[in-house]
């Protein structure tokens, strides 16, 4: 009887046990169990910075013009004689983002020119402001430690502010399967060059940087709405 | 049979405040079992789903609902400003009413053991432990359940707003289209019983049995069907899954209770999980023979009454929520061909093969001087003719069909039926 299967099936439900993890934003005490997130999600944004200390950020206000949801606001000012910010002629003087707003489709990434932000895998966004809503170039700029700074409203757990570029990397530039786990990123602060992520086939390591290896495997990949 | 027992003598001072405190219980007992019942529904279908269901307020969420009602009664109010404001606001009153009156005529418990009638004796009165056991239970039940749509018909008609009016129009087809078949299914069950008060009907199963190990439940002594017919129509009746096509999130935006907010929109809800309940407890009462069953000693009699009514009544509860997590929503001409063309027929069908056998179990067809033959007879003759009727069904069907795609301009091709 085809019209009886289906009360077995959401019996069986039940003897599966649930999937729901109890997790609270840090208010469930030891109870508070976090989905594990896969290191390329789309979190919150970071600045990076060089490994010698210098901003990536030279203000060219590219990530603002590509943003669907108009969510950046970005000011550029000519580097200080004396001290500058960035390794070039200008430096981001002025960065906002409006979490508000940002649905995370990562076009900032893919259309920033120095790899100068990227997006963590950080998800909480339980802000009770709108000045809390809007990071400021304070909050996204990583620190002295290349590790993003922890609102107060975020909730981590160990090793989470680790993948701050993890879409990134694993992303071919310009959306060829060619380029698919070599490395075409600058250094970083805390880091030095990092690795590749594990190609989008699965199987290829970290550390297999050859791209004839690779592109076999990589031609029935799905795009990246790069430019081909 | 029917009539409270203590209402026989003359009537003083005492039998009204006991029909009152009754009431009063009745509706308690009602309210914070509808409270549980949506903590229930919403912790099992979570289970189902491979989710936990609510579990922070109270212990195992079980206070849930009681958060959710003082949030909606501090909601604020809207009333549409095309809407017809009197019916707008009558309406949820005519939806909880009958959901409540229905469940005066449910035996909740008493002893039924050894062919005690089911009555206890609370202040030198002897009383069921039911609001009031009316002559016409069963009628009275089938009266409640058909005002109750007027409920829903009027809150959809008085928004002054689409959506509700398409869900109230959908109701009353629906009630119609299966009321019909609630009563006939409902009616083997009178056949059986001989009586149509609910006190009555229980004490006909309480007694008896098959083989001494099977109870004398009207589910076995009507042959299952109308149970069957009695539990799809009376899913229907309930608008619940499903069959919630008055409701219909996905189409009708919530339907009947669209512009309805704050704690009307409560009292529907409320209305919507009594009758869950209350239906329930009618198909313990009608076929699973109420709060009637073996006593084990150790408690007092009228207290096994309540074990029994409730552990079957917690059975039909899971069967609704389970119902709901299984079954997609039925499309509305789906609704309308199972109610009419095999609702109805099967269940008129069924009573009238069950009246013939009771006749002719009884002697009193004469077709043979053998009542076991006449027996016989008389179902090879209903099999033949429900064989017959079911040929000439399907027939018509297949010929209803092919003339409206002739009638489309398409023309089906022979040898391949659907």
């Amino acid at each position: 009887m085809g019209y009886l299967e289906g009360f077995a099936v959401t019996l069986n439900k039940w003897a599966e046990g649930v999937t729901t993890k109890q997790y609270r934003g840090g208010k469930g005490g030891s109870s508070d169990e976090k989905v594990p997130k896969p290191t390329r999600a789309h979190g919150r944004h970071v600045l990076n910075r060089y490994e010698n200390g210098m901003e990536k950020c030279i203000g060219c206000e590219l990530c603002a013009a590509v943003c669907p949801a108009k969510c950046i606001y970005v000011r550029g000012a000519d580097n200080p004689e004396q001290d500058p910010k960035s390794p070039g002629e200008r430096f981001g003087f002025t960065y906002e983002i409006n979490y508000l707003r940002c649905i995370h489709c990562d076009l900032c990434v893919e259309a920033c020119p120095t790899e100068a932000i990227t997006e963590t895998k950080l998800f909480e966004f339980s802000f009770t402001s709108r000045e809390d809503a809007v990071y400021t170039k304070d909050e996204l700029l990583v620190g002295d430690d290349g590790k993003p700074k922890e609102q107060p409203w975020e909730d981590w757990r160990p090793g989470e502010d680790e993948h701050t570029s993890g879409w990134m990397r694993a992303t071919a530039p310009g959306g060829r399967s060619d380029y698919e786990g070599v490395v075409g990123w600058s250094d970083e602060l805390g880091y030095g060059v990092r690795n590749p992520e594990i190609g989008q086939s699965g199987d290829s390591a970290e550390s297999d940087h050859d791209p004839d290896a690779d592109t076999h495997s990589q031609n029935s990949d799905q795009g990246h709405g790069g430019g081909h | 049979m029917g009539g409270e027992p203590y209402l026989s003598t003359p009537i003083n001072l005492g039998d009204v405040l006991l029909a009152v405190s009754k009431g009063v219980i009745a509706f308690v007992v009602l309210l914070v079992s509808v409270m549980l019942m949506v903590w229930f529904e919403r912790k099992v279908v979570g289970r189902l789903q491979n989710r936990l269901g609510p579990n922070i307020a109270g212990p195992f969420g079980i206070l849930q609902t009681l958060a959710d009602g003082i949030k909606l009664f501090f909601k604020e109010d809207l009333i549409p400003s095309k809407s017809d404001r009197f019916v707008f606001q009558l309406a949820p009153y005519l939806s909880l009413i009958p959901a409540f009156l229905t469940f005066i005529v449910v035996p909740i418990g008493g002893d039924f053991s050894n062919g005690a009638n089911g009555s206890v004796t609370i202040a030198g009165r002897e009383t069921f432990l039911q609001v009031a056991d009316v002559p016409v239970g069963v009628l009275f039940f089938l009266a409640m359940s058909s005002l109750g749509v007027y409920g829903v018909m009027l809150a959809g008609w008085s928004s002054g707003s689409k959506y509700p009016l398409l869900g109230s129009v959908r109701a009353s087809a629906q009630a119609i289209s299966y009321e019909a078949a609630l009563g006939l299914s409902l009616a083997s069950v009178l056949l059986v019983s001989g009586t149509l008060s609910t006190n009555g009907i229980v004490q006909a199963q309480a007694v008896g049995g098959y083989g001494g190990y099977l109870p004398n439940w009207n589910v076995i002594a009507t042959a299952f069907v109308p149970f069957v017919v009695f539990l799809i129509a009376g899913t229907a009746e309930l608008n619940r899954p499903p069959f919630d096509m008055v409701e219909a999130e996905q189409e009708l935006v919530g339907g009947f209770h669209t512009e309805y907010s704050s704690i009307r929109f409560g009292l529907f809800f409320l209305a919507e999980f009594m009758n869950t309940v209350t239906m329930s407890a009618i198909i313990v009462t009608l076929f699973f023979g109420g709060p009637s069953g073996p006593n084990f000693g150790f408690l007092p009699g009228w207290l096994w009454g309540f074990v029994w009514f409730f552990s079957k009544l917690l059975v039909f509860l899971f069967v609704f929520v389970w119902f709901r997590a299984t079954l997609p929503r039925l499309r509305y001409d789906q609704l309308m061909n199972l109610g009419w063309k095999v609702l109805i027929p099967i269940s008129l069908g069924w009573l009238l093969v069950l009246g013939s056998i009771r006749l002719a179990r009884n002697g009193l067809l004469d077709f043979t001087t053998s009542s076991t033959k006449d027996t016989i007879i008389v179902l090879a003759g209903a099999l033949g003719i429900g064989l017959a009727a079911g040929l000439l069904l399907m027939a018509a069907i297949s010929t209803a069909r092919s003339d409206r795609l002739a009638e489309h301009g398409y023309r089906e091709t022979s040898g391949k039926a659907n």
